[in-house]
């Protein structure tokens, strides 16, 4: 056995307590290099001569350490495939953890990488290179210290192994070690110590290789502004804050940054319900939107109010000190907002004083075109508005103009305006399709790299065929007359059904759901990686990215025609008015005999003259759909719509040609009416089976107060809504029709989807059994069965039904309430953000569609807002704002006068009036269309006025001269917005 | 089975910088007091105990079987925050009976009719797997005062790590991080289980594995209970000469 040696360790918690733990220290822990002879090596060498670093500085092969600061700093440098044979030293590593999770979690992914030559050396367990603290050292300096013993010790180990006459003979030069700091007294100590020793940057720069790495390097200091003025107050040691807090003179909040104006942010506090304002430049203090900050309340006399401007940071340039200008922009701001707060509502005001944890990302934006030529410093504008301008150096400019890049933040100190940051990467040409998508995965945090090997090496091999094995474990319904009706170009098919009569009359109902769970494994890595378990398929116009491998998504667990598939069937017996006599669930292989778009299933059922069995099946099933459907709006299911679009793209270009508004078949209520009725049975068994940890799905009921907007409106076109329950809203939603406008009670539904609450997913043991229910669907209890290749949370009920029927096994994991838990909220916020980046999909493509295009479209007003109509123009499904004053109203009163058009809010029956023309809800608009391309990050897609015609204020309706119009009859939004910053 | 930590590294290492299987570094002594019958002291790494006995001596009452007595108690000093009772909580009153339930499957109770027999454990740190080195001191006692035993009675911890790899002998720190906890006492050369115990639910795939573990420990540290008896034996000496044989 091995040595031991023990040691103590004492640690303080809040109130100081004296904890004494065993340390054991080793003599079995192996160094990882293939030079040593010595070691006990339990593992592959990591440490080889193969992947040597060619460095200027150190010209014999080497093995490089890094210490803390370069992983927390560098970490952009390290994850390039550059640097190899580096030594992790444990205490690095659990510093790295202790300081950034974020960082910890991509250092760990280059540790993994088994190409990359990375050993993690257990230096903190070695008898060698343990170094016990000493009485006042400080954590940090012990840590130093540790470093520098492992570093030494390595050389030195390296240099015994290689003194012997062989390796002399064979003339190769000795490999020694280097360790990397960037901490100026850590390097002092450790050339002191003999230690070859450099900084990240110096060393990155004598790459002979790689150029280009350096401008990755963090910096944290640029020259030229070493010595520059202190342009903002000094933030609070983490010592000052913590006490600050403890005693209260301090607030703890999330910093948000405001939108229109860079000047302007707000803390989020417990405390107070709208937060607390910062105005200023120097009461904002280098924060930047989602820190984490304290901030201390200014005195009630100097409270001021939001100002009501929107302040745009102009066209600065990188080596200017704060002009004359600026510092007049910022006194304008200031002096207008005093004197507005003299008026307006004063909020609770007040100034950062210091940060409590930066939660700085990768942004994503452009480079400021530079005024210099030749000079590596640029100012990088970030596409998101909240975040300020960063600066950062780098010599391939040229290269990245009008490229959307992504740029992090390193560091701001007091005397720069800006904070520092450097390079990550290139996404490719602006307005590119593939960049564009790429942004919006990025935006949307949708993991979206390859399936790395590891994950592909659970894949079956190909060729795949079905063993006799699995033949015996399955319900053979290969005969069944099973087909599958899906949108047209579906390559993802997880859902097929069929339905015969039985000898006794009845008949047989089968949803056959694509069995994955039988190829994803528990405990296997399955996803794009970096995001645990739980993601979700994400559809962008002509694009998806898969959750599942393509070979698995579009081909094994794809239940194409023709073809035997696996499957998790769920079986009912039903009588002929849809009543369920029994049912039964089972993994089966299935052959379907036909897959279909839903418009070729509704001509076969429509077809008389086809009496097939699968046109008898489906007819059967349409039958059966229509009597389930009828049961449910009877218990008071609502039917919602949303104007969903689809776009036809070119499948060369990618751009899109033409939107359509998606079409609703009977067959398509036919495939959803089943796939409810397996969701809702499946949810029933597992919730039964599984009280505890059954994966569930529910929609909570929306507080009265939500449907107001929907109870107004309807109230002015005389319709009266009923929100008490489900049932009486979907009654009364039944009633809104108008014969004039076929499109009102579709407007109606739509105005009534953006009253409802998120559905989300939870487990059963976390409610109780009455807040299961789905108020969307009138059911008591729901869940996600039938789209295992797109959701994982599918994947999870699949699990829990095969083991609650036996063909399956379960696992620690599957029956644990917390990791389920966990997992679900995962699953809630990908389906979210899955949501959110289809959304900014659609939205990008209406723009591009837009390109050069004006159009002039039929619309109905679907809101009234205080200063602006939101438009709906049916055709495509569209939604867009009709601004009808500045964004603030009241501050252009002037403006307005001076042009006689002037619209009145009235709060009662939301409505706005200018002259003659009222505006109310639902009243029919002719818009014109055309793009904003001004701002190259945000094309917005503009609405005006064609009809009903106010003069000054529609376009004209004349088509000719359209340029003039342009500027005559520029949008009010922006016309407003450049008056201001004229003033 | 969620906590700070990962109780196994990838390197293979435990917090403590043990690899699964290892014990802790264990130290015992027979024959620590001159008063009782019996006496022992026991450490395993950082948890150390004390255990008495007395007796065999007559039973008070009318009982025609033998009794055994225990009682656990933990000293006031024995954790990082100072303990106000050192007796009589729940935690001690479960264990005596825990104890009382192992013991009472070793002793040959038919020899000791109408008699009974007094076990005091007193826990002076408190490192984790006290139960666990409570019944082994108590064991090295009744072997100082020659009390019969069919066998050693020894037990044993062990968890699991998030990777499902079983660990031996587990300390506090790995407790309190968040692992499960199973407590095998047992004979091991008959292999019976006398008593098990665990802190929250294992899945049955895992169940045997860590079941295994922590008789892989007892067998362990039988060996060095037995190793550590012959030791003190032979300081002893004895009327038969012992010190020759052993």
């Amino acid at each position: 056995m091995q040595t031991l040696r023990e040691f103590t360790r004492k640690t303080k918690r809040g109130n100081i307590l004296k904890i004494v733990r065993e340390h054991y220290l080793r003599d079995d822990i192996g160094c990882g290099s293939e030079l040593c002879r010595e070691c006990f090596q339990n593992e592959v060498y990591q440490l080889t001569s193969q992947h040597a670093n060619k460095s200027t500085l150190f010209k014999f092969p080497h093995y490089l350490v890094l210490d803390t600061n370069v992983v927390l700093d560098q970490i952009d440098v390290l994850e390039e495939d550059v640097l190899r044979n580096v030594v992790v030293l444990t205490t690095v590593l659990n510093e790295v953890k202790h300081r950034s999770s974020a960082i910890y979690k991509r250092f760990n992914e280059i540790v993994h990488d088994r190409t990359r030559n990375f050993y993690v050396f257990v230096n903190e367990h070695h008898k060698e290179t343990y170094a016990d603290r000493e009485p006042d050292e400080t954590a940090n300096d012990r840590n130093d210290r540790a470093i520098r013993l492992a570093t030494k010790w390595y050389d030195d180990h390296l240099q015994a192994s290689q003194s012997s006459k062989e390796f002399e003979r064979s003339g190769k030069a000795a490999t020694r070690v280097v360790l990397l700091t960037d901490d100026a007294a850590n390097r002092a100590k450790a050339e002191a110590e003999g230690i070859l020793v450099t900084t990240a940057a110096e060393y990155v720069k004598s790459l002979e290789d790689f150029p280009l790495l350096m401008d990755k390097l963090s910096h944290k200091t640029f020259d030229s502004e070493k010595n520059g003025l202190p342009q903002y107050p000094p933030h609070l040691s983490m010592k000052e804050l913590l006490e600050g807090l403890r005693q209260n003179k301090l607030l703890q909040g999330t910093f948000q940054a405001s939108r229109e104006n860079y000047l302007e942010g707000t803390v989020n506090v417990e405390k107070f319900e709208k937060g607390i304002l910062i105005q200023g430049r120097e009461s904002l203090n280098r924060a930047v939107d989602g820190d984490l900050v304290a901030v201390e309340l200014l005195p009630e006399a100097e409270w001021s109010a939001p100002s009501e401007i929107v302040l745009e940071e102009k066209n600065v340039y990188a080596d200017e000190v704060p002009s004359e200008e600026r510092a007049k922009d910022e006194n304008e701001m200031l002096n207008q907002v005093r004197a507005a707060a003299l008026s307006a509502e004063r909020t609770p005001t007040g100034r950062i004083v210091g940060i409590v944890r930066r939660k700085w990302r990768q942004y994503c934006g452009i480079l400021q075109p530079s005024l210099i030529e030749d000079t590596n410093r640029h100012i990088f504008v970030p596409a998101d508005r909240k975040i300020p301008r960063i600066r950062i150096e780098t010599r391939q400019a040229a290269m990245l103009q009008n490229q959307r890049i992504i740029v992090t933040i390193d560091t701001w100190p007091r005397n720069s305006r800006y904070p520092h940051g450097h390079f990550v990467r290139s996404l490719g040409p602006l307005g590119d399709m593939a960049t564009e998508n790429e942004v919006i995965l990025l935006e949307h945090d949708v993991p979206h790299c390859k399936f790395s090997d590891e994950v592909l090496s659970f894949l079956p091999k190909m060729p795949w065929t079905i063993t006799d094995e699995d033949y015996s474990k399955r319900v053979d319904l290969r005969d069944l007359y099973i087909c599958s009706v899906d949108p047209p170009g579906c390559t993802d098919i997880d859902d097929a059904l069929h339905c015969r009569e039985l000898p006794n009359g009845n008949l047989e109902v089968g949803v056959h759901i694509a069995d994955v769970s039988h190829f994803i494994r528990p405990g296997k890595r399955t996803g794009h990686g970096g995001s645990g378990p739980g993601e979700t398929t994400v559809y962008l116009v002509g694009k998806r990215i898969d959750m599942v491998p393509e070979l698995l998504s579009s081909n094994l667990c794809s239940l194409v025609g023709g073809v035997e598939r696996f499957a998790f069937s769920c079986v009912w017996e039903v009588d002929n008015e849809a009543n369920v006599l029994s049912k039964r669930f089972h993994k089966s292989v299935i052959k379907s005999k036909r897959a279909m778009t839903y418009e070729e299933a509704q001509n076969i059922i429509d077809d008389a003259t086809q009496q097939n069995e699968i046109a008898k099946s489906l007819r059967n099933l349409n039958r059966l759909a229509k009597i389930l459907k009828k049961r449910r709006m009877d218990n008071g299911a609502l039917v919602l719509a949303s104007p969903e679009i689809r776009f036809q793209v070119d499948s060369e270009t990618h751009e899109p040609l033409e939107v359509e508004v998606k079409q609703m078949r009977e067959t398509n209520s036919m495939v959803e009416e089943f796939m409810l009725l397996a969701n809702i049975t499946v949810a029933e068994h597992i919730a039964t089976e599984f009280s505890e940890c059954a994966v569930l799905r529910r929609h909570p009921r929306p507080p009265p107060t939500n449907f107001d907007p929907l109870v107004k409106s309807a109230r002015y076109q005389g319709f009266q809504v009923d929100i008490n329950s489900g049932l009486e809203l979907s009654h009364s939603l039944d009633k809104c029709v108008k014969a004039d406008n076929p499109y009102f009670n579709t407007m109606i539904r739509i105005l009534t989807t953006r009253c409802m609450m998120q559905a989300v997913y939870f487990i059963s043991g976390s409610l109780q059994k009455e807040e299961f229910f789905h108020y969307g669907l009138a059911a008591p209890i729901y869940t996600h069965f039938t789209s295992p290749i797109r959701r994982y949370s599918d994947i999870m009920v699949h699990r829990l039904l095969a083991a609650s029927i036996g063909a399956d096994s379960t696992y620690a994991q599957l029956l644990d309430r917390k990791s389920n838990e966990e997992l679900c909220h995962n699953l809630n916020y990908r389906h979210k953000m899955a949501q959110y980046a289809g959304r900014a999909s659609v939205a990008l493509n209406t723009h591009l569609f837009f390109r050069g295009k004006e159009e002039d479209e039929e619309g109905y007003v679907l809101f009234v807002r205080k200063n602006a109509l939101q438009v709906l123009i049916p055709k495509y499904g569209l939604e867009g704002t009709l601004y009808l004053k500045s964004d603030k109203d009241g501050k252009d009163g002037v403006e307005r006068v001076k042009s006689e058009i002037v619209f009145t809010f009235n709060e009662e029956d939301h409505t706005q009036r200018c002259g003659d023309v009222v505006f109310h809800s639902f009243d029919p608009v002719t818009v014109r269309l055309s793009l904003d391309s001004s701002n190259v990050q945000h094309e917005k897609l503009i609405f005006r006025l064609v009809k009903p015609y106010i003069k000054g204020f529609s376009v004209e309706t004349t088509t000719e001269g359209t340029d003039s119009q342009a500027v005559s009859a520029a949008p009010p939004s922006k016309k407003t917005k450049k008056d201001k910053k004229k003033k | 089975m969620s906590g700070k930590y990962d109780l196994l590294s990838e390197q293979g290492l435990r917090l403590d910088g043990r690899r699964p299987h290892e014990l802790r570094r264990i130290k015992c002594k027979l024959g620590v007091f001159e008063q009782p019958d019996g006496s022992a002291y026991m450490e395993q790494g950082n948890t150390k105990v004390l255990a008495a006995v007395y007796g065999p001596h007559q039973a008070k009452g009318n009982q025609t079987e033998s009794v055994i007595n225990c009682q656990y108690s933990q000293a006031t000093f024995s954790t990082a925050e100072r303990k106000n009772r050192p007796r009589g909580d729940r935690k001690s009153l479960e264990f005596k009976l825990y104890l009382q339930q192992a013991l009472s499957a070793a002793i040959k109770s038919e020899l000791y009719p109408r008699s009974q027999i007094d076990i005091y454990v007193e826990v002076l740190q408190d490192d984790g797997a006290n139960y666990a080195v409570a019944l082994n001191a108590a064991t090295l006692a009744l072997i100082d005062a020659g009390i019969c035993l069919n066998e050693f009675i020894v037990a044993c911890t062990a968890s699991l790590s998030k990777s499902n790899i079983p660990l031996t002998d587990i300390s506090q720190f790995e407790e309190v991080s968040g692992g499960p906890k199973l407590t095998v006492a047992a004979l091991p050369t008959a292999e019976k289980i006398a008593f098990l115990e665990m802190s929250e639910r294992f899945h049955i795939d895992h169940l045997e594995t860590v079941i295994e573990t922590a008789m892989a420990g007892c067998r362990e540290i039988r060996d060095i209970l037995e190793a550590a008896v012959k030791e003190h034996l032979l300081h002893m000496g004895s009327a038969s000469d012992f010190a020759k044989v052993g």
